[in-house]
């Protein structure tokens, strides 16, 4: 027995040994999605855009003196608090220094309050855009590559108000989206002058909407603002307008941006626009070329917002010579914004070398990163037209 | 005189052709939860998915037609395809009925047990439909859209206010007319229609003169069947086919079922307007048509909106409340709950 006791407790001096050594050239970040959950089937796309950012740092080899990335995952399942603050938890016993995640914006709020915050560890989350995230209380350590739906609002007030639109009806899906969307779009929309007559919400999935056209038609505008989804209670309203005659002309924010819409209700639709979160230009096609290199489908949603956040968070280590969560923190905004040398994906491990040479990158990636107020991307949108039953672009914002 | 006129058009057309295409959908949906209830003495929570099937079955031979190359002119396609959905579908309920229900009408279950049954074979069904079509939106409408549009009816008629009037909604009053009058005579006029009848008021007695219980059974089921296919038909034709909102169709139904007295047909077609047009009347913002009628000065400033919309299955509710309160057997006297 007591030689028992004695060989494991030599065992695990050694394996701890082991260990440090490995802390010492391997750093973890954790990769904290909603890998179960109603987002189940975009976040594996997600997960291995994120692992291919690091993958590309490690191959550069340029990272802090042959130090090593690699990446453990967790799951918040998007929607529980519980086991989301469980799981992040978890990844910082693993040893994790930063965080990209969470997927869900009620995961991100969660996991920011209860483990970010107390224990100091900066995450970038590629996807949560719920508006009352920009005015959470973070210390300086949240920052998504997805932008707000209070900016989309801003977009949208824009363009109505860039065609000369003064008073519309507003109708939202009933959810924390729609109720936010549409109070960004209306603070906007109003002090640029606008007039809403009436905002009426919808529930998705009923049949009959004419209760709500009838309400929206009685108020009048000149357009009708749908902020819903294309497959669900958004189209209907619309559907039911169309039908009624009690609006022509409609304004759509990014959820009611679907092929499905046109096909079905299409011709009517001629000289609708909304507006779209969009990426396009050499970020795009350059993380185009190397998810196709690497086997990945990075078509999928939000796959080059999380290719951005894991780069973000090395590139910022970089900065700050050091992999730790006090250096990461402190140099986000710098690696992410102007002055510096354009950085594109596959491209990190030059900027690295700039890094490591004292240089200043601006870090572009999929998504034209520009990270704005609280450390949130300034988002581009597409402001699209309807014309014969297909969309056209007008122009990007 | 032209206000008055321009007050009439906006509530046709915001309220009264709307609320009355969905009274109709909704009083044949009940119709056939008011006969399974009179006749089988339970309440069937199967009933919005087996209009679920009975759609999806029609849409499945709307599209074969439509490959075919067959249409019905500016009649949608679909009600070519509504006999064999019939058909189809009343295989089906008579398949479940041997299946499920006529073992429970041989112990002589208890109607809650009948009930739970049912929604069993509701939850079956719900998996089976989306399996078969998927859980997406299907829209099988063809034909000509309108019988009028608002912008022609605006030119026509000159007026401030457009009225529409869809070729589903008028195919679907006129299809309700059609079926509840083809009902009531079978009920009142045919051997069969009575011995149904007899069956359901009063069952030992109708054994006793010879009727015979399983046929009863099984022409209820065939009628439930094509009621359900015809609802559920009318109502993706004029909105569009999601299974999903065909289970949220259940609670209308059975409100209107029971605020008109459960059990009985003609209950179930006035609860089934009294239902659409509460829900459509009260959270209907009056402003457009009030601005008409009074003098300037008077005109609100409001929306004249008793309850916003998202109440409008409250309005439902509430009235499925007070009626079963004060007049737990309904309006016109069905079986108490």
């Amino acid at each position: 027995m007591k030689k028992l006791l004695l060989a494991t407790a030599a065992t695990s001096l050694v394996a701890s040994g082991a260990l440090a050594d490995n802390h010492a050239s391997d750093v973890k970040f954790g990769v904290l999605l909603g890998f179960t959950g109603p987002i189940e089937s975009l976040t594996p796309m997600m997960g291995d855009s994120a692992e291919l950012a690091l993958a590309e740092i490690n191959d550069s080899g340029n990272f802090l003196e042959g130090v090593t990335l690699s990446a453990v995952r967790g799951d918040t399942t998007c929607v529980d608090a519980a086991a989301a603050t469980a799981a992040a938890e978890q990844l910082l016993s693993d040893g994790a220094v930063a965080i990209v995640g969470a997927a869900c914006s009620g995961a991100s709020t969660a996991v920011l309050a209860n483990v970010a915050m107390p224990n100091g560890v900066p995450m970038i989350s590629p996807s949560s855009t719920s508006p009352a995230l920009s005015t959470a209380e973070d210390n300086g350590l949240f920052f998504r590559t997805a932008p707000s739906d209070a900016r989309q609002g801003e977009v949208l007030a824009q363009v109505l108000s860039d065609k000369g639109v003064s008073s519309v009806a507003v109708t939202y899906t009933n959810n924390d989206y729609g109720k936010g969307f549409s109070d960004a779009f209306a603070a906007s929309f109003e002090s640029m002058g606008g007039s809403i007559t009436t905002t009426v919400p919808h529930e998705d999935g009923k049949g009959d909407y004419s209760a709500e056209v009838g309400a929206l038609a009685s108020a009048g505008g000149e357009a009708l603002v749908v902020l819903g989804y294309a497959d669900q209670g958004g189209k209907g309203v619309i559907q039911s307008s169309l039908d009624s005659g009690a609006f022509d002309t409609f304004v759509m924010g990014d959820g009611m941006y679907a092929d499905s819409l046109l096909a079905d209700l299409g011709g009517d639709m001629d000289g609708s626009y909304g507006t779209v979160p969009w990426s396009e230009g050499e970020g795009a096609d350059a993380f185009k070329a190397i998810t196709e290199a690497a086997g990945i489908n990075g078509e999928s949603s939000f796959t080059r917002e999380s290719y951005d956040a894991a780069a973000l968070l090395a590139l910022a280590a970089m900065k700050g010579g050091a992999a730790t969560s006090e250096a990461i923190a402190a140099n986000v905004m710098d690696v992410a914004n102007a002055p510096g040398e354009p950085i594109l994906p596959g491209e990190l491990g030059k900027a690295l070398e700039i890094l490591a040479d004292g240089g200043d990158v601006d870090y572009v990636g999929a998504t034209n990163v520009e990270l704005v107020g609280p450390g949130e991307a300034a988002g581009s949108y597409r402001e699209y037209v309807i014309e014969g039953a297909g969309y056209e672009t007008v122009t990007f914002r | 005189m032209i206000d008055v006129l321009n007050a009439i058009v906006a509530l046709l057309n915001y309220v009264i052709i709307p609320a009355t295409a969905y009274g109709s959908q909704l009083a044949l949906g009940a119709l056939g939860v008011t006969l399974i209830y009179g006749i089988l003495r339970f309440s069937n929570f199967a009933h919005g998915d087996t209009m679920a099937f009975g759609t999806m079955a029609t849409i499945l031979i709307t599209w074969v037609l439509q490959a075919m190359g067959v249409t019905f002119g500016v009649l949608p396609t679909a009600l070519l395809a509504l006999p064999f959905g019939i058909v189809i579908t009343a295989l089906m309920v008579l398949g479940t009925d041997r299946v499920v229900y006529s073992y429970y009408r041989r112990v002589k279950a208890k109607p809650i047990v009948l009930v739970m049954a049912s929604i069993g074979v509701m939850f079956v069904l719900n998996g089976i439909v989306r399996l078969i079509i998927g859980p997406g939106d299907q829209r099988f409408t063809d034909g000509e859209r309108f019988i009028f549009n608002a912008r022609d009816f605006k030119e026509w008629s000159g007026l401030a206010e457009g009225m529409a009037f869809k070729t589903t909604q008028g195919i679907t009053i006129v299809t309700a007319a059609l079926v509840v009058a083809a009902l009531f005579w079978f009920l009142n006029r045919t051997r069969t229609g009575k011995s149904m009848r007899a069956y359901s008021d009063n069952e030992d007695l109708a054994l006793l003169s010879g009727i015979n219980p399983e046929r009863v059974v099984m022409i209820t089921w065939i009628i439930v069947a094509a009621l359900a296919t015809i609802a559920g038909t009318l109502y993706g034709l004029d909105k569009s086919f999601k299974p999903f909102t065909y289970f949220q169709l259940l609670l209308p139904i059975f409100a209107s079922a029971i605020v008109g007295g459960l059990g009985s047909p003609l209950g179930a077609i006035a609860g089934g307007f009294i239902i659409a047009f509460s829900e459509v009347f009260v959270t209907y913002a009056w402003k457009k048509v009030v601005t008409y009628l009074v003098p300037e000065p008077l005109e609100p400033s409001g929306l004249l909106q008793l309850l916003g919309t998202d109440y409008k299955f409250a309005v439902s509710f509430a009235i499925l409340v007070i009626v079963l309160l004060f007049r737990p057997t309904g309006l016109f006297k069905g079986k108490s709950v």
